[in-house]
């Protein structure tokens, strides 16, 4: 059995004490998303700014756990400052790191994306724990998932 | 320090039926507080089920051979239990047998819902449903325009009924839970029940969280129908019971179509049976049927009434060890010692989210329900997304209650 250290990270800890980029952003210009997770009744708010495909601001209100605010807080640290291209590379590889393998459907048929390195992901590979309790990757995605809808927004704008 | 003085059930006896309850998680035994989400089985129940496959396995009403004839006979027993325990008066064609509570709901709503109810008819609900009797209902309303209103829940947990009168005003339904699966209040059903037969509305009551804990007798509630579901009160999954007079049952088209359910069938029509099989297409849930039955003896050895006063006793316990050890603790439901309180305890610990309470809870073996409990109507109204909820049994004594104490100061020492 996975133990709670594997969870509750020191950084994780701290993201959830400290969380930064808290607050809201006058829309438009940014863009407002909400995402609920069915399960616990969380429910975040994604404020997005994006120029010339840049990630120019963020900020992110609602309630969660430790787990989901500590994974938008980290996610909001990594993407300000991005640009879009590099922000999906970013949330797939999140996505990937969380066990949820979206296969692509390529001309060659189903592609997966391949292991990636945690290395490359700074603070938020403190999030990899999360895999061995299932029932919480829901609350790690919650932000990402909204992410993908704000950004998908952003380009119809 | 609160002290449990009142040992009305021999516990350590009553644990020890329970295989699951002697798993040993990491290390610790585990402490199964989230009966109110589903209960732990005895060993009579997987025994009766058991005994029904190896020996007696056949489909029901159908095939002339004895062990055909021994299968219908025990499923059939299931029903005449179900009906027993809560006293309803023609339990042989009023008791239908479903999936859960929730498919119970969703055949009152499909069938009598849209043969009764058109654009504008009132329905009452209250504001503490689970989302079983708010969402069949709320799938209605988009079909058919109808009007729901709602009792509200005052703040002291119990629903407002102050303007109960005027609120089922030509209501032709009223549906209620007879017992919140959050805050632990036993609704008091006769004032709703008298105001909603002086209005011509039919009463509902939801006794998911009732009939495992309290004895129920629909005839002298005066009720009109009636659900529960069989997991929670010890039996399997996917059984639960509707009750409805025999009347309003006749009168009601018929729900899910296929075999068992009709009298006759040719290529361009159909006749229904008689009840209760009229609501009961295809094969049955035979085992759970069996199943059900047994727990029901099992529920009836030990008694209601004594099961009732240990739970009582020991949810005081609770609200007193956890308000003197934790000041900072809202708990969503009322305090020890009231009345129509039943052992369903939702609490807040500080600022601590309930997921991350329920996670550690369970690195000590603690099992409870953390999240909105299929009440968000609730939740907005107590202003939270979600709530920690620890529930008791018959088979949870003074013990577990310490230990969810420990877990919890651990919780504190981890995220304060």
């Amino acid at each position: 059995m996975a133990g709670l250290e594997d969870l509750y990270r020191e950084i994780i800890l701290d993201h959830y004490r400290s969380p930064r980029n808290r607050g809201e952003l006058t829309t438009p210009p940014a863009i407002r998303v909400e995402g609920f997770n069915p399960l616990c009744g969380d429910e975040i708010v994604l404020y997005l700014e994006v120029a010339d495909d840049i990630v120019t601001d963020v900020k992110i209100s609602g309630q969660g756990c430790s787990i989901s605010q500590s994974s938008a807080s980290m996610m909001s640290a990594a993407i300000k400052g991005k640009s879009v291209v590099e922000v999906r590379a970013l949330i797939r590889s999140f996505k990937a790191m969380m066990s949820i393998h979206e296969a692509t459907l390529g001309e060659e048929g189903v592609e997966e994306i391949g292991p990636i390195d945690p290395d490359s992901f700074g603070e938020l590979a403190a999030l990899q724990g999360v895999v061995k309790f299932p029932v919480r990757i829901k609350c790690a995605t919650l932000s990402w998932n909204t992410l993908v809808q704000a950004l998908e927004e952003a380009a119809t704008a | 320090m609160a002290s449990l003085e009142v040992q009305t059930l021999a516990v350590e006896a009553i644990k020890a039926d329970f295989p699951l309850l002697s798993r040993v998680q990491a290390g610790r035994k585990i402490v199964f507080l989230d009966s109110a989400a589903s209960a732990q089985r005895p060993q009579a129940v997987l025994d009766a089920m058991d005994d029904y496959y190896s020996t007696t396995h056949a489909n029901v009403h159908r095939g002339v051979y004895a062990i055909a004839e021994e299968a219908t006979r025990r499923y059939e027993e299931g029903r005449l239990a179900a009906g027993r325990l809560i006293n309803a008066p023609n339990p042989s064609r009023e008791i239908i047998l479903t999936k859960n509570v929730t498919e119970a709901y969703n055949l009152v709503t499909y069938t009598w819902g849209r043969k009764n109810l058109q654009r504008g008819d009132v329905v009452v609900l209250t504001e503490s449903e689970h989302h079983a009797n708010i969402v069949p209902w709320l799938m209605l309303k988009a079909e058919r325009e109808i009007e729901i209103r709602y009792l509200r829940v005052n703040d002291d947990f119990r629903l407002d009924l102050s303007n109960l009168d005027e609120v089922v005003r030509d209501a032709k339904f009223v549906s209620v839970t007879a017992a919140s699966n959050v805050l632990g209040t036993i609704t008091d059903l006769a004032p709703i029940v008298a105001a909603a037969h002086r209005a011509g509305a039919l009463v509902m009551a939801d006794g998911a969280q009732l009939v495992p804990h309290r004895p129920v007798d629909v005839q002298a509630l005066d009720l009109d129908l009636f659900g529960y579901t069989g997991h929670k009160l010890m039996g399997p999954t996917g059984i639960g019971v509707l009750w409805a007079r025999a009347e309003i049952l006749e009168a009601m088209p018929p729900f899910l179509g296929g075999g068992e359910m009709i009298n006759d069938v040719r290529l361009d029509s159909f006749t229904t049976n008689e009840l209760p099989w009229k609501f009961e297409a295809g094969t049955p849930p035979i085992a759970e049927s069996i199943g059900l039955g047994a727990a029901i003896k099992y529920l009836e050895a030990i008694g209601l009434d004594r099961i009732a006063a240990h739970e009582a006793a020991l949810t005081d316990y609770t609200l007193n060890r956890l308000t003197e050890t934790f000041p900072e603790i809202e708990i969503f439901g009322p305090p020890a010692g009231a009345d129509r309180r039943g052992g369903v305890i939702s609490f807040k610990l500080g600022d601590i989210h309930p997921h991350d309470v329920a996670q550690v809870l369970d690195e000590h073996a603690v099992c409870v329900r953390a999240g909105h409990h299929c009440a968000k109507p609730l939740m907005r109204r107590l202003g939270v997304n979600a709530t920690t909820r620890a529930s008791l049994y018959l088979y949870n004594d003074e013990h577990d209650v310490e230990t969810l104490i420990e877990a919890l100061v651990d919780v504190k020492r981890m995220f304060q």
